[in-house]
């Protein structure tokens, strides 16, 4: 399945800014499954710095707002071609070793809630286990928008029994560390079935089992990545593949506006 | 128990070679004259600014570092035999980072347990993969050294991050040629005069392919209320190059670039003296005002070297210390010429139990902890303070290593009774580049001028000393 | 050269600048005290007054005199224009701008703290002022000192410069502007002879007092003292003189960068309507307009400087 991604950005300033930088990992990444047939960034009020990959292979963009800019315009597009693999991604490979993904961080650090959850999964193994773990947290953690902050903890999250995708990712993923699955977390684009405007990325987890290598878990949809899910970066937690982090002097209040279009792309053939 | 080995005197009262034309030169001397002289090194001191901020304290207070007069003096002999080890143990801790942050085939040889670096804090994922330019990673290396005999010498700690004192090491000379010109037309002394340059050289050799003609290199300061303001700024300024803090930075063009009067300059390579945790507050610490916006992501494109490279603390991280002779014979094939101290890691259990067995007669030390902060010394502590320790060890064995005690070797001090024996460490300054290992002669020598205190850290009533190094 | 260092040394000659002119200052009102026996310390407002520190003064006392009024010009720290907040001041920045400074220029200014520092732990007594004042005026000779015999002509030199003549000039022209009512025609139609206090505080703030007689002879008039400090461009403390400073020094600057900035004009300006002017054009204009006029542009050139050669962010 091909299908055609539009990313657009736009942050207005009160106030010119003085010097502004954004960090960006909205790039998404080619391997066996997926393959990004083209993919283009463009920035208006801006410049691209430099670019990079970093530890993920997460392709980084580093961007300047022009001083004096009340408004950056960031927008990305291009098109993905993937195949159905069931959320298999597959092995380890990396320079980051697969035990640093065993790391738990300021997001993903369990509590009493998060090991509790962990413990009603023994006895269960491998595959299995993390399945039934992806359900146990679609039922811990409700789909709320707007519910988190975006520094909560995972064990914050269980507590509170509600958050959006990342939090209940970073749930899924907390358990995942402490039965003994190296897991990530995955920022990305998903297709709707009904609609093609959206107005945030999605957010997901994958674990590592020996057998599979990585394989992906949507707690949010309660269910493993399929053909409509594009990969765009991946980390030990949210703020490690976060598609945008940043910093400015000047421009006072900021507002920002989003808006993602991911609709499939037919073939030309049929098209025809 | 065995006599304390004096440097001067060694076991027997009997002056040691290295101290002869000194000892001679010494008893000439009228001791009121010395003393006298002592006075005026310390307003030498003042008036050139060699001060510290203690942590803790006024930001205002600018205080000395207490300098003893009587030099610390070592043979060409015996300095040739250290550096040997020490260049061996700095080359294995280069080959470390890389390995650590690249395929990590010490872990993968089973020769160092995953453990010790898997939830280190000190371990950066940032750093995985990257390669930092002339691929050095630790540009500037204090190796702390402890001398026990004749030819007993032990490596304390490595000091991988941003090693300080080397301001001292110079001053330390400079004002002792104006105190006693004499001594240094008797006594031949190798000089440590041309470490900027030295510095400047290596630091320039790990330029960046972008630089263009003459590499821009600068030193970065957390600024003037920092502890060690001073050497900061006495660095730079012997390096002929620009002090600047993170507000002189931005990122201009892919590059890290400075504000000067005439609009903003590239910089080549960054001679940072902030920590890691605070460098960039894109990458690691958010909350950092101190350092430099996106610098990490223009040293991850290759446009900028940073000294040293972010997430050398792995290398001198305490619990990783005690693996150092594995280190070292893994990446060099060769058995390491410098001893380690014994070191238990309490987060094992039966070395835990040694440890609380014995606490009275060792060392305890935080793992992540410096300045000599955090540090229990069993045979001089109170009942009391070895009470709190073993609680904090039972609940945190992870956090700490223990050594034995080691019985330091003691060079004496000008006291206002005439000489008096003080323990010693020294710490060599050890440049690395591309061109390779450079080690100036001499170091930084701490002395706990408290009578019998092993403690020489200068936040906690340490002195300094001018090492010397002789020409043999 | 950083922007940064560019402001510390400006900053750091500005306050060096200001911590002379507050001791003459002092100085003068003990000269005064002295030769007039007044029985009250009145003299000692108009000191105050002239040093543009009188309003704190009175925030923190109710009451003038003289011990207090020496107290608060000499070491107290909450008048940030006291000598020793002002030389503190100048260290500090010296201290950021080390690499910039030669090793004697340094140790003269850090010496110079030291030195005060410790000189004014505690309060002066009124025997001891003259001695210590003078020690004040040594140790920042010293520092000026080194700063001319040593310091590399270049961009440090002109920035250095740069803040002294723009400290000194704004100094006469607060001076002439809290006092220029003395200096009308108007008062001295009422017949007031040259021992006016008035006149003497100015002349001896700003050292004019023997310059004038060498100009003027004995018996120089308001017009001659306001002439002398405003027009003439042989008095060292006059605003044309440092208008005329601050035009060279920038205009090095503007030469060695390839590049004439913004406050280069506005201090070509400056100068034209210092020397384009006579005494009686000005005193036709108004005196006190055109002391505040000259004072405005100061500012506006001070703030020029930062922003042509990047102090800050």
């Amino acid at each position: 399945m091909r299908l055609k991604i539009a990313h657009e950005t736009r942050y207005s300033f009160s106030e010119p800014v003085r010097y502004g930088l954004q960090q960006m990992r909205k790039t998404p990444k080619s391997y066996r499954n997926q393959k990004v047939v083209s993919w283009e960034t463009s920035v208006i009020g801006g410049k691209k710095e430099l670019q990079y990959e970093d530890q993920h292979r997460n392709t980084v963009e580093l961007i300047s707002i022009t001083p004096g800019e009340t408004e950056l315009l960031l927008r990305s597009e291009g098109e993905v071609e993937l195949e159905e693999t069931n959320g298999v991604i597959g092995p380890h490979e990396s320079l980051t070793p697969l035990w640093l993904f065993d790391r738990q961080t300021p997001q993903t650090k369990p509590g009493p809630h998060v090991r509790e959850l962990a413990r009603s999964l023994h006895g269960r193994e491998g595959l299995d286990q993390l399945h039934a773990l992806m359900s146990a947290v679609a039922k811990a953690v409700k789909y709320t928008a707007g519910a988190s902050a975006s520094d909560w903890s995972a064990e914050k999250v269980m507590e509170a029994g509600k958050g959006v995708c990342s939090d209940q990712a970073h749930v899924f993923i907390s358990a995942a560390r402490l039965l003994g699955h190296p897991a990530r977390y995955v920022s990305g684009y998903l297709m709707l079935d009904d609609r093609q405007s959206q107005e945030a990325m999605h957010g997901w987890a994958e674990a590592h089992v020996d057998a599979l290598g990585w394989v992906g878990f949507d707690v949010s949809n309660d269910q493993s990545p399929d053909t409509r899910y594009v990969r765009v970066a991946t980390g030990l937690d949210y703020a490690g593949a976060a598609p945008v982090t940043g910093t400015r002097t000047g421009g006072e209040e900021e507002s920002l506006s989003v808006a993602i279009e991911v609709a499939q792309q037919m073939s030309q053939s049929q098209e025809q | 128990m065995t006599k304390i080995f004096d440097e001067m005197w060694g076991r027997e009262d009997a002056l040691r070679a290295p101290y002869s034309q000194f000892g001679q030169w010494f008893e000439g001397e009228d001791p009121a004259r010395l003393r006298a002289k002592q006075r005026e090194a310390e307003e030498v001191f003042r008036l050139t600014g060699i001060t510290f901020n203690v942590y803790g304290q006024a930001a205002a207070e600018e205080r000395l570092i207490p300098f003893d007069i009587v030099p610390r003096i070592i043979s060409g002999a015996e300095w040739k035999k250290l550096t040997r080890g020490i260049e061996q143990r700095v080359r294995a801790i280069n080959a470390f980072l890389h390995d650590i942050y690249h395929r990590q085939e010490i872990v993968r040889a089973g020769r160092l347990p995953v453990e010790m670096i898997k939830n280190n804090e000190a371990y950066l994922p940032e750093m995985v993969g990257v390669t930092p330019p002339g691929g050095v990673y630790t540009h500037i290396v204090g190796i702390d050294l402890v001398r026990t005999g004749d030819d007993e010498f032990y490596v304390l700690e490595d000091n991988a991050r941003t090693p300080s004192g080397v301001s001292y090491m110079l001053e330390n000379r400079e004002t002792m040629y104006k105190m006693f010109p004499e001594l240094f037309s008797q006594t031949k002394v190798q000089p440590v005069s041309q470490y900027p340059r030295s510095l400047l050289r290596s630091l320039s050799a790990c330029a960046p392919s972008c630089a263009e003609g003459t590499p821009t290199v600068a030193v970065l300061t957390p600024g003037s209320y920092n502890s060690a303001y001073f050497e900061h700024a006495f660095l730079a300024d012997q390096m002929g190059v620009e002090l600047v803090e993170g507000s002189d930075l931005r990122v201009v063009d892919g590059r890290v670039a400075m504000r000067t009067t005439q609009g903003y300059k590239p910089i080549d390579v960054i001679y940072r003296r902030i920590d890691d945790d605070f460098i960039d507050p894109l990458t690691f610490n958010p909350e950092s005002a101190l350092g430099v916006p996106g610098i990490m992501d223009v040293y991850r494109a290759g446009n900028i070297a940073i000294a040293n490279a972010p997430g050398t603390g792995i290398a001198d991280d305490k619990a990783i210390y005690s693996y150092m002779p594995e280190i070292v014979e893994f990446y060099t094939g060769e058995k390491a010429i410098l001893q380690n101290v014994p070191t238990w890691r309490c987060n094992d259990p039966e070395s835990l139990k040694y440890v609380l067995d014995n606490l009275d007669e060792l060392v305890v030390k935080e793992v992540h902890g410096s300045g000599g902060y955090g540090m229990l010394i069993g045979p001089t502590a109170s009942k009391k303070e070895l009470a709190e320790f073993r609680k904090k060890l039972e609940a945190k064995p992870g956090n700490y290593i223990a050594q034995p005690t080691l019985s330091l070797s003691t060079v004496p001090i000008m006291t206002k009774a005439g000489l008096a024996p003080r323990h010693v460490d020294l710490r060599p300054f050890v440049l690395v580049s591309p061109e390779g290992v450079n080690i100036t002669p001499g170091g930084l020598t701490r002395v706990a001028l408290k009578k019998g205190s092993l403690v020489v850290n200068s936040s906690q009533g340490g002195g300094t000393k001018d090492t010397w190094v002789l020409e043999d | 050269m950083l922007g940064k260092t560019a402001g510390g040394l400006f900053w750091m000659y500005r306050y060096l600048e200001r911590a002379e002119n507050i001791t003459r200052m002092i100085e003068t009102g003990q000269r005064i005290a002295l030769t007039r026996n007044q029985e009250n310390d009145d003299e000692w407002a108009s000191v105050l007054q002239t040093a543009s520190v009188d309003l704190g003064y009175f925030e923190k006392y109710d009451e003038l005199s003289k011990d207090t009024v020496i107290d608060w010009m000499l070491r107290d720290k909450d008048n940030a224009s006291s000598v020793m907040s002002a030389v503190e001041a100048a260290r500090n920045n010296a201290r950021q701008v080390r690499g910039a400074l030669t090793h004697e220029t340094w140790e003269a200014m850090n010496g110079c703290w030291m030195r005060l520092k410790e000189l004014l732990k505690r309060k002066v007594n009124e025997r001891d002022l003259p001695q210590a004042l003078g020690l004040i005026r040594q140790r920042t000779a010293l520092v000026r000192g080194a700063t001319h015999g040593t310091l590399l002509r270049n961009d440090i030199y002109d920035f250095a410069r740069i803040g002294t003549f723009l400290e000194r000039a704004d100094n006469t022209g607060r001076i002439l502007d809290v006092k220029y009512y003395v200096l009308l025609p108007s008062a001295n139609a009422v017949g007031s002879q040259l021992d006016n206090v008035q006149w003497e505080t100015i002349l001896r703030s700003v050292s004019g007092e023997s310059g004038i007689r060498m100009v003027y002879g004995h018996n120089p008039t308001p017009r001659d003292i306001a002439a002398f400090l405003i027009l003439d461009g042989r008095m060292p403390r006059s605003l044309y003189f440092c208008a005329k400073k601050l035009q060279d020094n920038l205009g090095y600057l503007a030469h060695d960068y390839g590049e004439t900035a913004t406050s280069h004009d506005l201090a070509v300006q400056l100068g034209k309507r210092l020397k384009e002017r006579s005494i009686d054009e000005i005193f036709d204009i108004g005196l006190h307009e055109f002391i505040q006029e000259i004072l405005i542009a100061l500012g506006e050139l001070s703030r020029q400087i930062e922003v042509d050669y990047r102090f800050y962010e």
